[in-house]
């Protein structure tokens, strides 16, 4: 049996989140096509770049000025709407979705199924997911009709989208309640490097770096391999970096192809975030260190003095 | 102004947490067991503000068994004037829906001005609740605060994002979930165990609130994922280089 899909894709006001690229392979797991969804305000090029996804068979527009910036009340009260319409409501797991997800699932008296790593059974509607920091995978089945998801994007692989526009877009303006919440403004990290969610490479490093000025070393080395620059709890707490580079359990979770720890012991909360990487190489100056018991690759030895040095033999 | 605190107890972070025989639950007994770290985050600030004068009573509740009682004295103990537990078992208390509606009902019936909440249980890492809170009770939220500031009717919270900070402000009522970096929580004082002994705790069942809750949700099993497995540590700089060029990890 067909099953009616809707992937709400979540954005910054300029280009699709990289987690919708995974949703989307959740999507075509279900079924051959799916609809999906655009809140927001102005974001044509978020528009022009959705309606490439590949196996996408209606795209709804919702404009509003409301929607501009993501709030959890005018975006829940919009996507409500359409609900009743579809088996699978899916999101990407980002902290846009978990902000509106709950919200919406509440108001249509709907128990959610977050962070789903794997989709066992779409019809008996089994799912699998990571609890206690990724150190338990519970596997869940659902007693509801309306099903919504959000899809973690380490466990999913990306659609690329296709290079053309296949579909047509139908522009809808919700009617909303008034709203008691306001934007005030964003203080987003701006990025000469790869964003940290879907870099292939990552360098991160934690409270072993020892203060923001030595933190550098990261930085350098990361440009040397091209990477993207993650971090531990411990350093973010320390003001070495800002709290978008926290890779965690309570930060991002994230799998790429090569995952450098450096200075970081190795606390689960951290492994939460990281440890669907393809190679995860560590140094750290602690042969105990917990982090060598889970990477590929291990270096016991001073930061201070290796990491210059193998920027300089990168360099070579 | 009367804020309400949810506590949820669940196992230290610290433990490494195991698979019981049924292979449907984690084993607890003889492990230790806390308040969730954010719910702690969120008490402390609850108390900072009554200190501050901003809110006159902070009330801890905790959904769950009878054992929530030893986070619910903690949570005295830390500063909270009163506490309730609502006793249920534990596939409510682990249901985030259920838990939404049993504290919209409390919300509801004792008219509480503000929820300051956890952002996320590290036990079943839903991070729903509080969203699903507001969502019934038709209140502003803000999430994953990692700072609040009052005026009048309003709060503004700066919430931790992936992209970095989002800055927001609500009217109140409201619902705010909190996240690790908003504060530290402080350490408990013996004299404040013990005066926590005789601050009021009053226990109450579904059926008090009228509800009849079930979740929707099944757990069918649990299973530890692939562990990964050490692969080769290397003391030497130069056999390491070495090895990582010819396996080309480079690229
Ligand atoms: C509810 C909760 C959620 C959490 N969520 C997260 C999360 O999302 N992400 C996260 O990362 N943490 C999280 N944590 C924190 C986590 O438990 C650890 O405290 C944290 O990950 C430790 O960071 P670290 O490894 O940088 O610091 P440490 O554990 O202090 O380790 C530093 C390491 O650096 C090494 N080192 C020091 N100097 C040098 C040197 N010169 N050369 C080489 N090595 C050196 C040391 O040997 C040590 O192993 C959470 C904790 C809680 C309670
Ligand atoms: N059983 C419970 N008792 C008290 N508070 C709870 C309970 N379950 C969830 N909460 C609250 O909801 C927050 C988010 O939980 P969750 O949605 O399960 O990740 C927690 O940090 C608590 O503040």
């Amino acid at each position: 049996m067909a099953l009616k899909i809707l992937l709400v894709i979540t954005h910054n006001g300029q280009s699709i989140d990289d987690q919708v690229h995974n949703a989307v392979t959740a999507c075509l797991q279900l079924d051959v096509n799916y609809h999906a969804m655009v809140l927001g305000h102005d974001c044509q090029s978020v528009i022009d770049e959705a309606r490439k996804m590949k196996g996408l068979q209606k795209l709804f527009f919702l404009e509003h000025v409301s929607l501009e910036f993501g709030l959890a009340e005018p975006s829940a009260e919009s996507i409500s709407q359409f609900i009743s319409d579809y088996d699978y409501i899916l999101f990407p797991s980002n902290t846009t979705s978990k902000n509106i997800l709950p919200r919406l699932a509440a108001l249509q008296n709907i128990s959610p199924i977050t962070d789903v790593c794997e989709i066992v059974d779409k019809d008996d509607r089994i799912f699998k997911r990571p609890i206690y920091a990724g150190n338990i995978i519970e596997t869940v089945q659902s007693e509801q009709d309306i099903n919504i998801l959000s899809i973690r994007s380490a466990s999913f692989t990306k659609t690329p989208i296709s290079s053309e526009a296949n579909v047509d877009i139908e522009h809808i303006s919700p009617d909303l309640s008034s709203i008691q919440s306001k934007h005030l403004g964003c203080e987003i990290t701006k990025l000469d490097r790869p964003d940290l969610v879907g870099a292939k490479v990552v360098v991160s490093g934690g409270r072993g770096l020892g203060s923001v000025e030595s933190f550098q070393l990261i930085y350098d080395f990361a440009d040397c391999l091209d990477a993207a620059v993650g971090a531990s709890r411990a350093a973010v707490d320390a003001g070495f970096v800002s709290n978008d580079y926290q890779v965690g359990q309570t930060g991002k979770i994230i799998a790429p192809d090569v995952y450098y720890a450096i200075g970081i012991s190795g606390a689960i909360q951290h492994m939460a975030g990281m440890k669907d990487s393809r190679i995860i190489i560590a140094i750290n100056k602690d042969a105990d260190a917990p982090i060598f018991k889970s990477c590929d690759y291990g270096l016991v030895a001073d930061l201070f003095d290796v990491v210059p040095k193998l920027v300089k033999h990168l360099k070579k | 102004m009367k804020v309400l605190v949810p506590l949820k107890r669940v196992i230290d972070y610290n433990v490494v947490v195991q698979i019981d025989s049924s292979q449907k639950n984690v084993v607890t007994d003889h492990v230790k067991m806390s308040i969730n770290p954010f719910d702690e985050i969120a008490l402390e600030e609850a108390v900072r503000l009554h200190e501050s004068g901003v809110i006159d009573e902070v009330v801890v509740v905790s959904v769950g068994s009878e054992l929530s009682q030893e986070q619910l004295r903690q949570g005295l103990a830390m500063g909270a004037h009163r506490a309730i537990l609502i006793s249920c078992d534990d596939a409510v208390a682990n249901d985030p829906l259920s838990v939404a509606k049993i504290l919209s009902t409390l919300v509801t019936r004792d008219d509480y001005d503000f929820v300051l909440m956890g952002k996320q249980a590290i036990d079943n890492d839903c991070n729903q609740t509080g969203q699903m809170l507001a969502g019934l009770l038709k209140w502003p939220q803000a999430t994953f605060a990692s700072k609040i500031s009052f005026s009048t009717d309003e709060i503004s919270v700066s919430r931790e994002v992936d992209g970095g900070l989002d800055n927001i402000s609500c009217q109140l009522p409201a619902v705010v979930t909190v996240d690790l970096r908003l504060n530290d929580p402080r350490y408990i004082s013996l004299p404040n165990i013990m005066m926590a002994k005789s601050k009021p705790l009053q226990v109450e069942s579904l059926d008090d609130l009228k509800l009849n809750l079930t979740p929707c949700l099944k757990r069918i099993s649990l299973e530890f994922p692939q562990p990964r497995t050490s692969g080769e540590i290397f003391t030497d700089f130069d056999l390491f280089v070495k090895k990582l060029d010819e396996e080309e990890v480079w690229r």
